[in-house]
């Protein structure tokens, strides 16, 4: 079986790994830095996942087919929440168009 | 350990060929998964966008450090699951078990909790439709935050019901000294499938738990 068998050590250092960054998400939380909240917490989950699909899922040591399919995963999860935010995110911009006024902007959804 | 075990279904050139097949289903199953979870991530990211206020509230309402407590307890049976496959690769058969069960305690006590805190939301009155009426004024929408709280954290549940339940399959499977070094797909499986369970919650702690600082 030429299958990779990756060292409990390894197993170990990555769990330590994910229980510093909990406990960093968690005190960075007591505090109120306004947007960087959002920031750092989703950054710390990222690298958090990270670790877990790499090594935990032995995606670092997979061939290509696995890797792509879960990269196809992020790419359809990043098209839903990214197109939908453009929508969402921008729909304030633009004063509606001449003729539409009788809709005040605080009707719209 | 009978010896048919370590031969590949007549499906298949060989164990190698096996094992890649059974990687890419689990793999396949995992992106139809991140899709799953990804509609209730993305209806969470809108409203989150347009009732931040209120999405702060809930989430003050929620004990941070039993989020936290929980977070670690899942880490834990995420280690133990790779300990498993670690002992399954290895061949040792009482490990094996042991490591099974291991996960499948830590994962029980991951409900528990999670269990004890829906109790105290009940207690609370945050029941969103059912039972919603919190102490004192509150913002409008932060009934919307625990609807989305309950949904997600409830659909993460079901799927670590699951995960306990395909964990019991193997402990018996493990007895029986069904798995060896060359043959132990299942144990890979769902070993893959319980680390998936795991990151979703690794990003529901903060979305959920750690909305705006206290």
């Amino acid at each position: 079986m030429k299958h990779h068998v990756i060292h409990p050590l390894t197993y170990f250092l990555v769990f330590f790994t994910l229980l510093i960054l909990t406990g960093v998400t968690t005190a960075v939380g007591f505090y109120d830095l306004g947007r960087w909240n959002t920031v750092v917490a989703l950054a710390i989950a990222v690298c958090k996942a990270t670790l877990v699909v790499l090594f935990f899922m032995h995606l670092r040591y997979s061939g290509a087919l696995p890797r792509l399919v879960m990269l196809g995963g992020l790419f359809w999860l990043a098209l839903l929440i990214g197109l939908t935010l453009v929508d969402n995110l921008t729909r304030g911009w633009d004063p509606a168009p001449r003729g539409w006024e009788t809709t005040s902007s605080a009707q719209r959804p | 350990m009978p010896e048919s075990y370590a031969v590949a279904a007549h499906q298949f050139d060989d164990l190698e060929q096996q094992q890649e097949a059974s990687s890419l289903g689990i793999w396949v199953f995992i992106a139809t998964e991140i899709m799953f979870f990804g509609g209730l991530f993305t209806g969470y990211t809108v409203y989150r966008t347009q009732y931040f206020a209120s999405f702060v509230a809930g989430s003050h309402l929620l004990d941070l450090k039993l989020g936290a407590f929980n977070t670690a307890v899942l880490i834990g049976s995420s280690l133990t699951m790779a300990l498993a496959v670690y002992a399954a690769q290895t061949g040792k058969r009482k490990a094996l078990v042991v490591f099974l069960i291991l996960t499948m305690i830590l994962g029980s006590m991951f409900l528990g909790i999670k269990f004890s805190e829906y109790a105290t939301k009940y207690e609370h009155h945050l029941i969103p439709g059912i039972r919603f009426a919190p102490e004192g004024a509150y913002p409008p929408q932060m009934e919307l935050y625990f609807s989305f709280y309950f949904a997600m954290t409830a659909l993460h549940a079901l799927h670590m019901i699951i995960g306990l339940g395909l964990l019991a399959v193997l402990v018996g499977m493990a007895a029986r000294g069904r798995f060896s070094p060359e043959s132990h797909n299942p144990v890979e499986v769902i070993g893959i499938y319980w680390h998936f369970v795991d990151i979703v919650w690794i990003f529901l702690f903060p979305l959920l738990y750690l909305v705006g600082g206290r």
